[in-house]
């Protein structure tokens, strides 16, 4: 790049050029004007305001919790997945992939439905055990983990598939079970996809709106999370609806950070 | 393998490692007369058909010699249980490890086999130590016996020193004997192992081999070792099993197998002399143990002097009705024809030395030399290929 050869310095076709300007443009400009408009100066107060400061709290929270949940249940489900020969499994796997290109507000209905005080299994939590999730703290996270875990389950499930099955079949002529070689040799090994699922999964969590105002309601310090006491506080208090964008805005740049050797290998491959 | 679990039935089999450790208690001194490793069976997979029937005896090598995709991994593979038999059985010590009839199929990790990978497959995010501790862990020992136990093959294995070592910090010759001393850790019944010296570059696979025969002698199980090497099958293999095409197409020991070969295969794998000797550095000659002598190349590469092995290919071995011009080939002897085997196009003659030499000809120079059993006929191979190894 320091030194541009003749060949690069070649004129790019302004039919090319205009709307690929154009295009950058309109997708770097939105985060400038989040900049220019951060209130700065008042930063610090705002973020330790009442309103930001529970629903920051509340946020980390909530997403870890359901990024937990996500590794709980969704690392065996990636196993079942990666090492069944079922027919069925093909059919399994559409399924639980289903919540990545669902809308998160149809997510959400689908939720209250099924786990709502009346619904489909709702009603036997509520009856046996005095369980009721919507609007309620966990089922923040309930709803949180129903979008994001696909994003773990599929991470996890590739780097299954491509782990060196040798390694198990040497486990298993060592005496190990399979839970015992999936716990001494395949997870450790596959320990950089576990972060980068659980990464991936956890920011996704942080941003959920739609399922979780859905399922989970607005609700200061129990239930309003941070992108939605941004989209709330819009018409309040812009100072604070800005602050909380900006730590939103820094946790992604984060994000793509940690995983921008997984998802932007540098260079630019063929 | 799949989710599921294997179909057929696992309860019967659940102490078979425990009880035949029993058996090679006290540094493999047998408690009762283990029976060995009998193989009778099946294994279909698409248009591919293994037929096994081997009796593979405690304390002896079988060399499963063949070309590739002859179905020797796949045989090493049913034995620990990596793939189970389509028909048939598999009993180690009389204990059944797979019967396809009695519905009993014991899974790899309760077999007492342990099997040293042609690739090793060590475990990259362990260290030495943890690699071979590995298989007690496995079995539920607890962390710091698991270590003491691992540090005491280490020792054995002249490892010890490499301890806190990650398989990638190690060399070929060195994985090799820690996926020896983690299979060996376990205490198995039976050994296997794949391909044990094809992942090593040439130069080291000498001293590699030579302590491979030495652990392999010390082990009272059988021991089944997947090759396509010629050399290393007779160096360390007391009896031979060849594959083809998914069939055992001859058995027998090394020397048998090389003189007789009953199919093109073996014919041109086995077709190699080899003899043992001390060199003399300064000649570049090795006194046979059988007796004669050979001047050799490659010496200079030798460490070890005093147990040198010698292969000549039967090819490279010249046969003359009169004692031929010394001058330029440098290994002349005479010798008297034992045997004459049609092979191909040509014709595999046993010659009695010493040293005694299987040499390939051309029907044609059978005919000119007049060749018979009891022909005096003199041997002559150039020095260049005559190799030390």
């Amino acid at each position: 790049m320091a030194r541009a050869t003749a060949r690069d310095r070649r004129r790019l076709p302004a039919a090319l050029a205009v709307p690929a300007v154009a295009g950058a443009a309109f997708l770097v400009l939105p985060l400038i004007g989040l900049l220019a408009r951060a209130p700065w100066t008042d930063l610090g107060s705002l973020l330790r305001s009442p309103v930001v400061a529970d629903a920051l709290r509340l946020s980390l929270f909530c997403a870890t919790l359901a990024t937990g949940l996500s590794a709980l249940l969704g690392i065996p489900l990636a196993w079942v997945l990666a090492r069944s020969t079922s027919r069925f499994v093909a059919l399994l796997r559409a399924l639980v992939t289903v919540p990545l290109v669902l809308p998160p507000v149809v997510g959400g209905v689908a939720l209250l439905l099924t786990l709502g005080r009346t619904g489909v299994v709702g009603q036997y939590l509520d009856r046996w055990f005095g369980i009721s999730l919507p609007f309620t703290t966990a089922g923040v996270v309930v709803a949180e983990a129903f979008v994001a875990m696909p994003f773990l389950v599929v991470t996890v499930e590739g780097a299954f598939r491509s782990a060196d099955r040798g390694l198990e079949e040497a486990a298993a002529t060592l005496g190990a079970s399979r839970l015992f070689a999936l716990r001494h040799v395949t997870l450790p090994l596959i320990v950089p996809s576990l972060l980068a699922g659980a990464v991936l999964s956890w920011a996704r969590a942080l941003g959920e709106f739609g399922a979780t105002i859905t399922f989970a309601g607005n609700f200061p310090g129990r239930t309003q999370t941070m992108p939605i006491a941004v989209y709330l506080a819009m018409e309040s208090d812009p100072g604070a609806a800005i602050a909380l964008a900006l730590v939103l805005l820094v946790v992604s740049v984060a994000v793509l950070a940690a995983l921008r050797d997984r998802w932007l290998p540098r260079g630019g491959a063929v | 393998m799949s989710a599921e679990l294997p179909s057929r039935a696992q309860s019967r089999g659940s102490d078979v490692r425990s009880r035949a450790q029993g058996l090679h208690a006290a540094n493999g001194t047998p408690e009762r007369r283990p029976t060995g490793l009998v193989i009778d069976g099946q294994v279909e997979r698409g248009a591919f058909r293994l037929d096994l029937s081997l009796d593979l005896a405690p304390g002896r090598v079988t060399g499963l010699l063949g070309p590739n995709g002859a179905g020797k991994t796949t045989a090493l593979r049913t034995i620990c249980g990596l793939t189970p038999l389509s028909s048939g059985s598999i009993r180690l010590d009389g204990i059944p490890l797979d019967d396809v009839n009695a519905e009993i199929f014991v899974p790899p990790e309760r077999r007492p086999v342990g099997v040293v990978f042609q690739d090793y497959r060590l475990f990259p995010h362990l260290d030495v130590r943890g690699n071979v501790a590995f298989g007690a862990r496995a079995r539920g020992v607890g962390r710091e016996s698991a270590r003491a136990a691992a540090d005491a093959w280490l020792e054995r294995l002249d490892l010890s020193g490499l301890a806190t070592r990650r398989p990638a910090e190690l060399s070929g010759g060195q994985a090799q004997r820690v996926a020896l001393a983690r299979a060996l850790a376990t205490e198995p019944a039976a050994l296997l192992l794949d391909e044990p010296l094809a992942a090593l570059d040439a130069r080291t696979r000498l001293g590699i081999r030579a302590e491979l025969r030495a652990h392999l002698r010390t082990f009272a199980g059988p021991v089944v070792m997947v090759t396509h090497d010629a050399v290393e099958a007779l160096v360390l293999a007391d009896d031979l099993v060849v594959i083809e095409g998914g069939r055992v197409t001859q058995r027998g020991s090394p020397n048998e197998v090389a003189r007789r070969p009953r199919t093109d295969y073996v014919a041109r794998l086995m077709g190699v002399n080899l003899y043992r000797g001390s060199l003399d550095r300064s000649t570049h000659t090795v006194e046979l143990l059988g007796g004669g002598r050979l001047v050799v190349t490659g010496a200079d590469q030798l460490r070890d002097v005093a147990d040198v092995l010698v292969t000549l290919a039967p090819t490279a071995v010249t046969l003359h009705a009169e004692r031929p011009d010394r001058s330029s080939p440098r290994n002349v002897w005479a010798g008297v024809v034992r045997a004459m085997e049609p092979l191909g196009e040509r014709v595999r003659v046993e010659v009695a030395g010493p040293p005694d030499a299987l040499v390939d000809v051309t029907p044609a120079a059978v005919a000119d030399l007049a060749l018979r059993p009891g022909s005096q006929v003199w041997l002559s191979a150039k020095a260049t290929e005559t190799y030390a190894a």
